[in-house]
């Protein structure tokens, strides 16, 4: 056990403290984290490949920095980011998604094409896999692609689409061998959301905003050299890029910035003059998520561990979107029932806190609980990898 | 930068498990529990030959001078056998208070002995924690007089680390004049409680006791119930997940449900995240004193949470066998329930982490 890293690792993290004093006033504002990046966030972005904090392991050839691989290199710069409260690069599905994707399993051609534009941020892609009726069980998914000529033909339906109204790009899952097993007949093909034939509509959800967009395709004709790796493969494309999904390695940083929220809250709201955190019972809640908040940090580091040194570290690594996305759940719940009656204010309500924020929160953490895999599939993924338990057997047809 | 076990302590784990496979098997803790007062002197032996009452013992004192964490890896393997020995009171909370209290000629009367195994130590601080049925111990003109309630290790101890109610520490020896001994039976029958009364019995006061002195012990205590409850509850999941892999039910393993893979997975997912949590706070009472106080609090009431769910639920997934005598998983569910009661339950040791904190008065 040793949480130092050490003076090759300190005198690196000089360099990434230099870089923020002294472009620190060059930073974007907002983060425009999920949708179509501003100017200045793109200017930003370009300053940060430039000096290796963006796109840092990306090679030189396809628009990155080009260092070698080194997850607390990594760590480092999102640490000293987050401490300056400076936007750290940007990340969005394109960039942690599709990039690795291709980078491993892309054409050149596609490669000088579409790396380098999409890590600029000016190429926004979305993601097109779910869809009504193909959610836990994604390799059921029903949209044909049939071949005509030159082209793929694409007709269907796809949802959970966030960003697809800013999008350029989407990268998407089809059915091209209806006839092969399911997960055998699917190829992944990149195409422009100009194509004439798609529709974005807006699903608006339970929190009254339209966070993620249902996509509609009619006719939508696609070259067919625009397919990523073999046709047929591309549920196995389509794995190579879910291992990068950002989400399944939890951000223990983003968790303790809301508990500290949470314990400011919980300091200010009265009730008959008694603050929240004076009130025993909100008070053990709150103590008890802080020792979970905790757990959750330190398996953090054990897994940050774990990759430096190539190991997998299994339980420990499978557990985390269950259990961080109930933690995340539960702060929002506690910062809710605190405010009594003002749990419920929202939209532009007199008396709202934190501009609803904490309702948004609770509500759109929820969404977050159900998608990227939901916490039932996340059981059956830690009882099954992680466990060694058997799978339920398969119904005959 | 390191969060992970060292070669040498994966090494040491490995051997603290390998010797309780061999020598306190189930049948070996069913003996045991029959005779919960009586120590396991034998197992005890063993024990000592590796080194274990002297794992926290400053080489000088013929120990082995290893650390806080070396300490609860070794404890969780004791919690995942269930083993009936007197480790936490004798080579862990004893052997610190003489280490930060004690002076040197009784570090040098005490220590070795403690290290060769020959000797074991009750501590009694319960009221320290809490104040039951009018229990304390005032010291006066080097006598003690009161009692105290749940001494740890208190079943054949040839020597009491007392805490009076001024953060004063003291030696009394269990025959001196004035002192009288009752067991207290527990549903943990692998370990041994009791309560002392004093009537102006002789002490020898440790003489750089402190608050802080008595606050440490009673953390490195927290941690190392973490610990046991960690290695108990983690044993508790492999039986689970074992057995539903065995049993039939409708024509199949019952593993194969996903009602039961769901509470075995859920078992896991809580209990994985508190061994990095009992790793820090172990770490962290050696490395990181300014940690030290809040993260035996937190892995002492997340542990005591934790291990509550594991051990009711890993008794669900084994049907009506776990609710039986038969396969003897009580004696983890309830090593389980004895470490979430003792040195403070999560309430109170959560309002504790809030006062630090400043969160309360």
């Amino acid at each position: 056990m040793d949480l130092a890293y050490g003076p090759k690792y300190e005198a690196f993290r000089e360099e990434v403290r230099a870089f923020l004093t002294k472009h620190k006033n060059q930073a974007p504002k907002g983060l425009g984290a999920a949708g179509r990046p501003s100017p200045e966030a793109c200017s930003w972005q370009q300053l940060l490949i430039q000096n290796g904090y963006a796109a840092r392991t990306i090679p030189k050839d396809y628009g990155g920095y080009g260092a070698k691989p080194d997850i607390l290199e990594s760590r480092l710069i999102a640490e000293e980011f987050s401490a300056a409260r400076v936007p750290s690069a940007l990340q969005n599905q394109g960039i942690s998604m599709l990039v690795p994707t291709l980078l491993e399993l892309g054409t050149e051609e596609q490669k000088k094409k579409w790396v380098k534009p999409t890590l600029r941020g000016e190429v926004v892609w979305c993601q097109g896999y779910s869809e009504p009726g193909s959610g836990s069980d994604l390799a059921s998914l029903q949209t044909k692609a049939t071949v005509d000529g030159d082209d793929f033909v694409i007709n269907g339906q796809k949802i959970w689409t966030s960003t697809a109204h800013e999008a350029d790009m989407i990268f998407c899952l089809v059915r091209t061998e209806p006839d092969k097993p399911k997960h055998e007949g699917i190829s992944y093909l990149i195409f422009s959301m100009k194509t004439p034939g798609i529709e974005v509509r807006p699903l608006t959800t339970m929190t009254g905003h339209a966070e993620f967009n249902e996509v509609f395709f009619t006719d939508v004709r696609v070259p067919k050299t625009q397919i990523v790796g073999q046709r047929g493969q591309g549920w196995f494309v389509a794995n190579a890029t879910l291992k990068y999904e950002r989400g399944m390695l939890g951000d223990p940083a983003a968790m303790e910035t809301r508990f500290q929220a949470l314990v400011d809250l919980m300091r200010e709201e009265t009730v008959d003059g008694q603050r929240a955190i004076d009130n025993p019972i909100f008070r053990d809640r709150l103590v008890r998520l802080q020792a979970e908040l905790a757990a959750m940090k330190f398996n953090g580091l054990r897994l940050l561990t774990s990759a430096s040194k190539g190991e997998d570290p299994g339980l420990a690594r499978l557990i985390v979107k269950l259990q961080s996305c109930e933690l995340t759940h539960q702060i929002s719940a506690l910062a809710i029932d605190v405010m009594g009656e003002f749990g419920v204010l929202y939209d532009d309500s007199p008396y709202l806190r934190s501009h609803g924020s904490w309702q948004w929160g609770y509500m759109f953490q929820l969404g977050l609980i159900i998608g990227g895999g939901t916490a039932q599939i996340q059981k059956n993924i830690i009882s099954e990898r992680g466990l060694g338990m058997p799978r339920e057997p398969k119904q005959a047809k | 930068m390191e969060f992970a076990l060292s070669e040498e302590q994966r090494m040491l784990q490995d051997s603290v498990r390998r010797f309780l496979e061999q020598n306190a098997p189930l049948d070996k803790v069913r003996l045991a529990a029959g005779n919960t007062h009586t120590v396991q002197r034998s197992l005890w032996a063993g024990a000592s030959e590796m080194g274990i009452p002297g794992m926290l013992i400053p080489e000088d004192f013929g120990g082995m001078g290893l650390g806080f964490l070396d300490a609860a890896i070794v404890y969780e393997m004791i919690g995942r056998h269930v083993a009936p020995l007197p480790f936490l009171g004798t080579a862990v909370m004893a052997p610190l208070a003489l280490m930060l209290a004690g002076s040197e000629a009784q570090q040098e009367k005490w220590l070795p002995r403690i290290a060769a195994g020959e000797i074991l130590a009750g501590v009694a601080v319960t009221e320290k924690i809490g104040i039951r049925e009018d229990a304390g111990v005032k010291a006066r003109n080097g006598t003690l007089t009161g009692k105290s309630l749940f001494v740890i290790d208190w079943a054949e101890a040839d020597l009491y680390i007392v805490a009076d109610s001024d953060h004063g520490l003291h030696l009394v020896l269990p025959d001196a004049k004035g002192l009288s001994r009752r067991a207290l039976n527990t549903i943990d029958k692998t370990r041994s409680v009791g309560e002392l009364v004093f009537d102006q019995v002789a002490a020898e006061p440790l003489p750089r006791s402190s608050a802080d002195a008595v606050a440490r012990v009673i953390d490195a205590g927290r941690v190392m119930l973490a610990a046991d409850t960690l290695g108990a509850g983690q044993m508790m999941i492999e039986k689970a997940v074992a057995y539903a892999g065995e049993r039939k039910q409708f024509g199949r393993v019952i593993g194969s449900f996903q009602a039961v893979k769901h509470l075995c997975a859920e078992m896991a997912a809580a209990l994985e995240p508190s061994r990095s949590l009992v790793w820090y706070a172990a770490h962290a009472l050696d490395e990181v004193p300014g940690d030290a106080h809040l993260m035996a609090c937190h892995a002492k009431s997340h542990l005591s949470e934790v291990g509550r769910f594991v051990a009711r639920t890993a008794t669900e997934v084994h049907g009506g066998m776990g609710f039986t005598d038969l396969l003897g998983l009580h004696y983890w569910f309830k090593r389980i329930g004895f470490d979430r009661q003792l040195l403070g339950g999560p309430e109170l040791v959560r309002l504790e982490a809030a006062r630090l904190q400043g969160w309360a008065a």
